[in-house]
């Protein structure tokens, strides 16, 4: 009887296929290359398309016209493209927002941090997700139709549609933004510094306020801004709830048309594409883009430019 | 002539009664704006209960929308949220988690790898109507003959490139979490980089990265006005059935009917937005529960 021998010895000796190693590693790298070039894309797709629009619309209405012009009527037969009565309202709800989420943001951050019992965080922060995580379109509802009615019982000329109540709801739904981000910053501040200000006397309070706090200052005002950012940005409560009416001023009570409302009251329209109506929505983008960005440049610069750093 | 060093006026008193009193008063504050934001939280969820708990019923949920509130139902916009989170599961996904791979194990600290996060940096702070204007260009007029229009494949692609941030900082920061020492020794077997992060370090980190894109996809799923300027649709009597069809989502269906004049319709937007809340706190509970599981396998 003949006993078989295995073909090749190394059949049963394991063997790294290193070609298929190098081949799998490589195609590993282009391929998740390639996925981190869809972000690059993405801010290019941005740029380029608001480029290439509000070029095309400045063409038709010259730069002066759309700086100084106190009228926005662009669907009408008498059309003026004043964009700052867009801008005054964005300014308006938002600048209502951040005086009622700043103050309330960073004193529930210095709570969270300072003196909640660790269980009680444990419980307060996920309930706080939950408060960003609500849409904005559920804000909307409340802002209109609970926020509002509640407000003319207190003032009368108060209208249906106005920036005060879409305000304080744009508030409100930033306060976690600013509580999280505020609290991180606040809680990295070292327990040593705290503990100083203990040993020359001071209180809780005083060691909050004349250290603590200072020590985490471009945590806190980075925070404030992404915070004035979203609310600049922020759409379907300032749709619903402060109007469609494009008034030039600062008055909270009447209906206005911010930035971001003009772009959806535009886009549910059926505007043809290529009209002179459609490259306004990409001019009134790329003005709120602007924005933003200079808002986002700023605080990474002051974080940088501020930070404390403590071992 | 004697000069006092110290006159009385300046001498330091402690006045501890005062400041503890003012200590007191800062702590009333600051529990008064955490209780503040917590009400603010229960009562808006008591209004749309309230409202809309008697409207919701079988019928909401199964039918089409209607010119008559009480015969009005979300069916379409429920099926086109489920489609917006098919896709942005399959698109998003798979390349946040690639690029989070990307830059936390392959690039090193190149220029490249520092452009790449300097601009997703920037991306996620870029307001989500400006998405939809990118969308409204490229998905839906640039390459109309793949998504076909105002579509679900647009609104799915747009959505995705919004929550794209989130999924690879969410990605980078679980890579990150998992200790270089299972690096080292995948590395000493000779393992190369790519089976390393497939057989070692991924499955530590699938449950970060499984909590943080699931957060990702209640926010895409929540986003009404990069949609808006998408064009769907507010009106849908259909549902639609593949990825060229036109479609509309739960928060443009809530959106249209709030902004309608009749209070029926609003109960309506009331009932429409329990059944999206009770979505994303199902979403919200799930990657809360991933995230304890996490925490327990590293503790």
């Amino acid at each position: 009887m003949t006993f078989e021998l295995p073909s090749s010895r190394s059949s049963d000796l394991w063997q790294p296929n290193r070609q298929m190693s190098k081949l799998s590693e490589g195609a590993a790298k282009a391929t998740f290359t390639l996925f981190a070039l869809v972000s690059v894309a993405t801010t290019l797709g941005i740029i380029l398309t608001l480029i290439f629009e509000t070029i095309e619309f400045f063409q038709v209405v010259p730069l002066w016209q759309f700086l100084t012009e106190d009228r926005w009527t662009p669907l009408f037969a008498d059309a003026h493209f004043g964009i700052f009565v867009l801008v005054s309202a964005t300014l308006l709800t938002s600048a209502i927002a951040i005086l009622v989420a700043a103050p309330i943001g960073l004193l529930a951050a210095i709570f969270l941090s300072e003196y909640a019992s660790p269980k009680l965080r444990q419980w307060l922060k996920p309930m706080l997700e939950v408060l960003a995580g609500v849409p904005s379109v559920v804000y909307g509802y409340f802002a209109l139709l609970f926020v509002t009615p509640l407000l003319q019982q207190i003032i009368p000329d108060l209208q249906g549609f106005n920036g005060l109540s879409a305000g304080l709801v744009l508030g409100v739904s930033i306060i976690p933004l600013i509580a999280s981000l505020s609290e991180d910053a606040i809680y990295a501040v070292p327990r040593s510094l705290r503990d100083g200000v203990y040993a020359l006397g001071g209180t809780k309070r005083e060691s909050i306020i004349s250290v603590v706090l200072p020590a985490a200052l471009s945590g806190i005002v980075a925070s404030l801004i992404l915070a004035v950012s979203r609310a600049i940005g922020e759409t379907m409560i300032v749709t619903l709830a402060a109007g469609q009416n494009p008034t030039l001023g600062f008055n909270p009570l009447v209906p206005i048309q911010t930035m971001t409302a003009y772009i959806v009251q535009v886009s549910l329209g059926d505007t043809p594409a290529g009209s002179l109506a459609y490259k306004t929505i990409f001019a009134v983008g790329m003005t709120l883009f602007l924005i933003t960005l200079a808002l986002n440049v700023f605080s990474f610069w002051f974080v940088r430019r501020f930070r404390e750093k403590y071992e | 002539m004697f000069i006092n060093p110290l006159p009385s006026s300046g001498m330091f008193t402690a006045n501890l009664p005062q400041r503890y009193r003012l200590d007191r008063l800062f702590v009333f504050f600051c529990r008064a704006a955490i209780v503040l934001s917590i009400l603010a939280l229960a009562i808006l969820m008591y209004d749309f209960l309230v409202d809309g708990l008697p409207r919701l019923n079988w019928q909401f949920i199964t039918s089409f929308p209607s010119r008559r509130a009480a015969s009005a139902g979300i069916a379409p916009a429920l099926v086109g949220t489920i489609w917006m989170l098919l896709v942005v599961t399959c698109v998003a996904f798979p390349i946040g988690i690639g690029a989070g791979i990307y830059l936390e194990e392959f690039s090193g600290d190149s220029w490249f790898s520092r452009v790449i996060e300097v601009n997703i940096n920037n991306l996620a702070g870029v307001p989500s109507i400006i998405y939809g204007l990118l969308g409204l260009q490229i998905f839906v007029r640039g390459m109309e003959p793949i998504t076909g229009g105002r579509s679900v494949l647009a609104g799915g692609l747009i959505l995705s490139l919004l929550v794209l941030p989130i999924v690879i900082v969410t990605t980078r920061e679980s890579l990150r979490a998992v200790s270089d020492s299972i690096r080292q020794a995948g590395a000493a077997l000779g393992a190369t980089q790519w089976q390393v992060v497939r057989e070692q370090i991924l499955p530590i980190a699938v449950p970060g990265i499984l909590t943080g894109t699931i957060l990702a996809l209640a926010r895409a799923i929540g986003e009404t006005a990069p949609l808006v300027v998408l064009g769907a649709l507010t009106f849908v009597p259909y549902l639609p059935t593949n990825l060229q069809s036109p479609f509309t989502v739960l928060p443009i269906q809530i959106y249209n009917w709030i902004s309608r004049p009749q209070p029926a319709f609003h109960d309506n937007a009331a009932a429409g937005i329990i059944v999206l809340m009770l979505v994303l706190l199902s979403m919200n509970a799930t990657a809360i529960y991933f995230r304890n599981k996490f925490q327990k396998i590293r503790a």
